[in-house]
């Protein structure tokens, strides 16, 4: 056997009560181990980890990658790569491209152009409905059997809740996971989260109720029909206590929380500044203490809500602007940034992007322990984040310019390194 | 870039190059557009109305929603101040066709104008502009959705300067949507600032905003609580779509709760004036009787108007140049 090793790198993986530096054996793609020298075999190649944290690949719950159907934000060669650089190994593509990924044509469109663009790897979500239009069910088993790990309406509204309890029951037939966003549309006419600074600033605001009403609509709708559930891009903090509440009382359910709405607040609006023009809104610092709290305790994993746009597409005043944020190119920075504040553990992080997302959409074999599958990025923590230079085309890039640290120094998506 | 609006406005000295809010501004620089609208009014009552304080300059009107009155005072402020004008209707579904905000801006900055009067019915849009246009362009906020109406407000503010000889110490009501209020919102900053005892918003709870006791503003449900002891009743224009939005049953519904009558009106000083910022409708939010009553000085308040623009216009030009400019071609 013929090994690549990384030499003295921290190596951090709370999944298998992991944090020591040590030299770790990688071969045929797989971590053969890790502390000690296999006992046959020779060196191929020698990596130098000293200084840098080893983790387990960053698996992101929901990104747009804008292909296919809208490639003056971005391609998923650009997204990919700059995700690559924030040490994402998997994505999870969201389906509101054009057209919806609501048929194994697009599905296996986006897999070719992944694998061809060759960084992270890409796991499409296929759409719940017919077009994203919240009314027909999409091919739910055969956008599944194409490699859908998971069926999603994106952010777009379920009909009523006689279709979204269809929806449940049809997935559940056939053990299909589904993401839902909780979005009131009725309630999220708004641009911004309704509040003092919304109040002061004369936009409209989109209320707590319109998460907080769709998450209990669809809790309770679970609990009759059984599906295996995941909440995307939840913001409130009322949202954890519903979530917590309905897993003591027996409903399997994950969420995850975007990274932008543990870094950020309503405040941030306040120069009607419309990078921070994002779906699900940035709350108040209340709702903000209460979703890193659950991510601390391992209650919650962290999406990107990645959604790049060309310039154009945000130089408006900010209600016209369109929503989202471009965070591959920033996602490790501003990570880390919580990480160096004190307001996030390491080991909360890593378990938050890595192992709760792979629980999520049951990827097996991740994680730093023999035997399984490389997927890990080596993260240099204190070099400075380079912004002149931009993987992604998205230029809504909200702390572009801020002296941040982090960056990727090595990315190895099952054992091939990527980056 | 994206600071907050109030920081936008200011040149580096804390003078004024921008009109967009009454937020934020120093009390002293409030107290300045104040005397300087007192000076011009002066002007007004002359044969001669004008003053060559922006001779050579050219004024562009902006208006990306309909606005006959507003329009008309900033156009015949310009006009006092020996500006060149430009109007320019640009509704909004003009730039839907395509054109964005952006492509207008750098259509009418090849122009060479000198200071553009916006009004748009996005929050922030003449925040958006002053930070995007090129330099040495003035940016004076003539409505902006519901974020600001800093001219209206400043008129008002002026209005009651003069009736009531001062602002501080003042009991003032305002009264109707305040929701939808950018007058209501630049009137609240403005009020505070200038040491208003206190500032009330009536109104139901469909048309009160949420928080608004952040800015300053105490909020009540019913006018015989709202009105008890007021200096000064401001009762604002209620649109009609506000009934189809399910936040109002009807307009007699609304007039019953909150139109002001002379009965109402008794309930705050005996001394109290009434405002507007028009067009009133009669009905509706007050009856014939207070709107053409002694205690009302609503028609005070539109010829108030052109001087307090032609003050911000005057300041807003003297700030894009030279620190003395101002004080020379006066």
């Amino acid at each position: 056997m013929r090994y690549c090793v990384i030499e003295g790198a921290r190596l951090l993986d709370p999944a298998n009560q992991l944090d020591q530096v040590a030299d770790i054996y990688i071969a045929d793609g797989k971590i053969q181990a890790i502390g000690h020298k296999p006992s046959a075999g020779e060196i191929e190649t020698t990596l130098d980890g000293r200084n840098k944290l080893l983790v387990p690949g960053l698996i992101d719950l929901g990104a747009h990658l804008a292909e296919p159907g809208f490639s003056q934000k971005g391609t998923i060669a650009s997204e990919t790569h700059a995700a690559a650089r924030s040490g994402f190994t998997h994505i999870c593509a969201l389906p509101d491209t054009k057209p919806v990924t609501d048929s194994p044509a697009v599905v296996k469109l986006i897999q070719e152009k992944a694998a061809q663009a060759g960084y992270a790897q890409v796991l499409p979500l296929g759409a719940a409905t017919q077009g994203l239009e919240g009314e027909q069910l999409a091919n739910m088993f055969s956008l599944t059997e194409a490699g859908c790990p998971a069926l999603s309406n994106a952010r777009n509204p379920i009909k009523d809740s006689y279709v979204l309890q269809r929806v449940m029951e049809y997935a559940a037939t056939y053990g299909i996971r589904l993401f839902l966003s909780a979005n009131d549309i009725a309630l999220s006419g708004g641009c911004m989260h309704a509040g003092p600074t919304a109040t002061r600033m004369g936009l409209d605001g989109i209320s707590e109720a319109a998460e907080t009403i769709a998450l209990s609509q669809i809790l309770l709708l679970a609990e009759q029909t059984g599906v295996t559930l995941h909440i995307s891009q939840i913001s409130c903090g009322r949202s954890v206590q519903m979530l917590k509440q309905a897993r003591d009382n027996g409903l399997n359910v994950s969420a995850d929380v975007p990274l932008a709405n543990l870094v950020y607040t309503d405040e941030s609006v306040n120069g009607y500044n419309s990078h921070f023009n994002v779906l699900p809104p940035l709350r108040s610092e209340a709702d903000r203490q209460v979703l890193l709290a659950a991510v601390n305790d391992g209650e919650l994993a962290i999406s990107s809500n990645h959604r790049p746009h060309e310039i154009a597409a945000k130089k408006a005043p900010f209600s016209d602007a369109e929503p989202g944020m471009s965070m591959f190119d920033c996602f490790l920075p501003l990570a880390l940034k919580l990480v160096n504040s004190g307001e996030l553990q390491w080991p909360a992080l890593v378990r938050a992007t890595s192992q709760i997302p792979a629980q999520v959409i049951g990827l097996q074999h991740t994680g730093l322990a023999e035997g399984n599958d490389f997927s890990a990025a080596l993260i240099n923590t204190n070099a400075q984040a380079d912004w002149s230079q931009l993987s992604s085309k998205g230029r809504n890039i909200p702390c572009a310019g801020e002296p941040l640290k982090g960056a990727v120094s090595a990315l190895f998506v099952n054992g091939a390194q990527v980056l | 870039m994206n600071l907050p609006p109030h920081q936008v406005q200011l040149t580096e000295d804390g003078r004024l190059k921008h009109f967009l809010t009454t937020e934020g501004l120093s009390k002293a620089l409030l107290t300045e557009i104040l005397d300087t609208a007192d000076s011009f009014i002066s002007t007004q009552e002359r044969a001669v109305k004008k003053v060559p304080l922006l001779r050579g300059k050219t004024v562009v009107n902006l208006f990306f929603e309909n606005s006959t009155r507003t329009r008309s005072t900033f156009e015949l402020a310009a006009k006092r101040l020996s500006a060149d004008i430009l109007n320019l209707d640009i509704s909004k579904s003009a730039t839907s066709k395509g054109e964005t905000l952006m492509d207008t801006l750098w259509n009418l900055e090849a122009m060479y104008s000198d200071m553009f009067v916006v009004r748009h019915a996005d929050s922030g849009a003449a925040h958006f502009i002053a930070e995007h246009v090129t330099p040495n362009v003035a940016i004076i906020n003539a409505g902006d959705g519901r974020h600001a109406h800093p001219t209206q407000a400043m008129l008002d503010m002026l209005t009651i300067r003069r009736h009531k000889d001062s602002i501080e110490g003042k009991v003032v009501a305002i009264v109707g949507d305040i929701l939808h209020s950018r007058v209501a919102r630049s009137q609240i900053h403005a009020l505070r600032t200038l040491g208003a005892a206190e500032v009330r918003v009536i109104g139901p709870g469909t048309l009160l905003p949420n928080d608004i006791e952040a800015l300053g503003a105490k909020p009540f449900y019913r006018m015989e609580d709202g009105l008890k002891d007021c200096d000064v009743v401001i009762m604002l224009r209620l649109q009609k779509e506000r009934m189809q939005n399910a936040l109002l049953p009807s307009e007699g519904e609304f007039f019953k709760l909150y139109g002001l009558t002379e009965q109402k009106l008794a309930l705050a000083k005996p001394d109290a004036i009434v405002m507007h910022p028009g067009p009133i409708n009669r009905g509706v939010e007050i009856e014939s009787a207070v709107a053409d009553g002694h205690q009302s000085v609503i028609l005070n308040q539109v010829s108030y108007g052109i001087a307090v623009r032609m003050a911000v216009m005057a300041m807003a030009m003297s700030g894009q140049q030279q620190p003395t400019a101002l004080s020379e071609e006066a």
